[in-house]
């Protein structure tokens, strides 16, 4: 017997994030690095974990090598209990045939049997692709107040970047009338920050209707919240307005390790009433030598620099050699930087080694803003 | 490698008075060191390192500092379901029987006989080193010794308390000892490390007992050294012993040099510790830094020069420190000028405060202070 759960979150963890290019070649995204020390399933994780949800799958499928030993029993969350905690749960074998996740739905569905043993009264979905901070209680107290068999949050988008979301209409009370995907004349500015709130008993219905329709793609955006909506289900928009950051593709993952070093930026890692726990590396701390430079940067344990940095994230562990200068760029874990180098508007990936003397990611004048991923794979 | 056939016994708190003022409000083993790490975390590393699945830690004073450190001992991979971390504390009797080294291992001589292991390791926490005890188990094992003595060569460090020279010796078979000699030459002493095997421990130690003899190196050690096979193992890495304020001071600023830094935070033989969640460190657009270690949760914003700081220290704009080791969430206000100084964890020094210590002499703040 499980001790019942009134929440269990689903933390959609499957997805290959193709637009990060050679980032994600090994690892599914929401194992990229993040922040100096993190990787973005730190966020969701710490968020269940401060929001007292103590029962969270965690749907893996691309890539898992690196996503599953990241997470390993949990404990850096504290997520490693006896009977709740986090579980991975990977497409598995039947007794009649296997199949692969066929979409965000789908894979919520082939794992009912894990939901199940908590009974639980709601079921929160999470996507493993964004950056923020959210105290998901009291959007599962907003969905109690609402009586809704639905909640999905939302953000304000501004309104001529409307095109590029999923935009929720609703009602003033925020009750949904309308998914609007990617529209081109958008009525709204209320995107779907891919978080959303079910009643579990709904929610299994509809998994199940869906599962059966053969033209569904098993989606949540594009198949089971429009059907659930076109069957009269009361379905909510719950507004959020802190920060969030959808970093699904090289420019804003770039954008997000920026904002860090903004001072202008209320997004604050070092809130003690909401740490974001990690999986810590043990190194000594970083060095900052007798030639170095450093201004206007984030900078982890185990580093030693020797170089000039500015306006740029240093993760764990990296080698800045002599002369090199590093300017806004994300240098992330593990990478050698040898001596005179020059990165400017770059992601150097975890364990690159850039050789001596080699120029990366300079800007033309005027020119969109570009970011170079240096080329290196081990 | 799961478990080898040594018994780790840590002591917590012995050589403390060495380094009062640090010490004060903490052990030993539970002193700052290198910007995040506990002086505990170098023989608990290095036993687990080396392969030891069983250690006790001896405890006594104030160790619930340690205590919130080593917790289960889940950094140190020794929270496990068989053997791992044992926290020893004086359980009955005079707790100062536990300063005391022959009385504490009378006192936990129960543990120390259920143990199945058949070699006990004896280690304080007042050295820093990469050390590994495997290596020193199979040279004892080939020397057929009763006791071997982990020495290092060198000038004896300044102020150190009773130390043992090796005064007499054939290759590593040691024929005398001289404790608390003093000479300013250099010469073989030992780093408070033994390795002895179990049943030589408990019989001599109840000896001692008997006779109310309980000074470990003359009485366990020195007496006996015709009547068993004592041996040296020399360590030829990096070591520093904290034997002072000076002392302390001096090894924390080792730590700057790169080789240093190589050797003993070996990356297959890592220094583990208990980790908190902090940020990386911030640097303001105003900061400059130079040949200084910098944790993680740090913010600068002024200048920091041939400097420490631990985790979650915030230099605020125009301050400038030099020469300095910084104490977890520290804060040094505005226009602050530092030099020569330790400052203890916690600390409020405000703006526009000067404070001046001599390379010779620093200046120490307590934990908690506001200046």
């Amino acid at each position: 017997m499980y001790p019942k759960q009134e929440v269990v979150a689903m933390l959609l963890a499957g997805g290959q994030g193709s637009r990060l290019g050679s980032l994600t070649k090994k690892l599914a995204k929401p194992a990229v690095e993040y922040g100096g020390k993190y990787r973005i399933i730190d966020f969701p994780l710490s968020n269940c974990v401060n929001s007292g949800i103590d029962a969270v799958g965690v749907l893996t499928q691309y890539q898992p090598l690196i996503l599953n030993e990241y997470i390993g029993s949990g404990q850096p969350w504290d997520l490693d209990g006896t009977n709740v905690g986090v579980q991975i749960l990977s497409p598995y074998q039947r007794s009649k045939g296997a199949s692969w996740y066929s979409g965000t739905a789908n894979s919520i569905y082939q794992n009912i049997n894990y939901i199940e043993r908590y009974n639980p009264d709601y079921v929160l979905v999470l996507s493993g692709d964004h950056i923020y901070k959210m105290d998901y209680s009291k959007m599962i107290s907003f969905h109690k107040s609402k009586n809704a068999d639905c909640t999905i949050a939302v953000i304000e988008v501004p309104i001529n970047e409307a095109h590029r979301f999923g935009i929720l209409n609703t009602y003033s009370d925020g009750e949904i009338y309308e998914f609007d995907e990617k529209p081109e004349f958008p009525k709204g500015n209320k995107a779907s920050m891919g978080i959303y709130v079910f009643n579990w008993k709904k929610l299994k219905y509809y998994l199940k209707q869906d599962s059966l329709n053969s033209d569904s793609t098993n989606d949540f955006g594009k198949d089971v919240l429009p059907y659930m909506l076109s069957k009269g289900e009361k379905m909510f928009a719950y507004k959020f307005d802190g920060y969030w950051k959808d970093v699904g593709t090289i420019e804003s993952l770039w954008e997000a390790n920026m904002d860090l070093l903004n001072s202008e930026n209320k997004f604050n890692l070092n809130d003690n009433l909401w740490r974001i726990y990690s999986r810590n590396p043990i190194m000594p701390p970083h060095y900052i030598s007798n030639i170095a430079s450093v201004k206007n940067s984030l900078i982890s344990d185990g580093c030693n620099i020797y170089g000039e940095i500015d306006t740029s994230v240093i993760f764990t562990g990296v080698y800045i050699g002599k002369n090199s200068r590093i300017r806004n760029s994300v240098v992330m874990s593990g990478a050698i930087i040898e001596d005179d180098v020059d990165i400017e508007y770059a992601i150097i990936p975890e364990n690159a080694i850039i050789k001596k003397g080699s120029k990366l990611g300079k800007l033309q004048k005027n020119q969109k803003l570009k970011i170079t991923v240096a080329d290196y794979t081990d | 490698m799961r478990g080898n056939n040594i018994l780790g016994l840590i002591f917590a708190n012995m050589s403390k008075n060495s380094i009062r003022e640090i010490a004060r409000s903490r052990t030993m083993g539970s002193i700052p060191f290198g910007g995040r790490y506990r002086l505990i975390d170098f023989p608990l590393s290095n036993m687990a390192n080396s392969g030891i699945n069983k250690v006790g830690v001896v405890v006594n004073g104030n160790y619930r500092s340690l205590l919130n450190h080593i917790g289960s001992g889940k950094p140190w991979d020794l929270s496990r379901r068989n053997d791992g971390l044992f926290i020893l504390p004086p359980i009955s009797g005079n707790a100062e029987d536990f300063d005391n080294k022959v009385k504490a291992i009378f006192a936990i001589r129960e543990f120390i006989n259920d143990s199945k292991e058949e070699y006990v390791l004896l280690c304080d926490c007042d050295t820093v080193c990469n050390i590994n005890y495997a290596d020193i188990l199979k040279r004892h094992i080939e020397n057929n010794a009763d006791i071997t003595i982990v020495y290092k060569n060198g000038t004896l460090p300044q102020k150190i308390i009773k130390p043992v020279v090796i005064s007499e010796k054939n290759e590593d078979k040691i024929s005398n000892i001289i404790i608390n000699p003093e000479i300013d030459y250099e010469c073989d002493y030992g780093l408070n490390m033994y390795l002895i095997n179990k049943g030589i421990l408990s019989n001599v130690i109840e000896e001692c007992m008997s006779r109310n003899e309980v000074d470990f190196e003359r009485d366990f050690i020195q007496k006996n050294i015709k009547r068993f096979n004592i041996y040296g193992y020399k360590f030829e890495g990096f070591s520093s012993m904290i034997t002072s304020s000076d002392a302390y001071f001096e090894s924390n600023m080792a730590m700057m040099k790169e080789d240093v830094r190589i050797e003993l935070f070996d990356y297959s033989r890592p220094i583990y510790t208990k980790v908190r969640d902090d940020m990386p460190a911030r640097y303001g657009s105003e900061s400059n830094v130079k040949n200084s270690l910098i944790s993680n949760g740090c913010i600068v914003e002024g200048e920091v020069y041939n400097s420490i700081l631990f985790k979650g220290v915030h230099i605020k704009r125009g301050a400038k420190v030099s020469n300095c080791i910084i104490m977890q969430d520290t804060e040094i206000g505005e226009h602050c000028r530092l030099d020569y100084a330790m400052i203890d964890k916690n600390t409020i020094i405000r703006s526009g405060r000067s404070m001046m210590g001599f390379a010779s002499y620093p200046i120490y703040i307590g934990k908690s202070s506001v200046v």
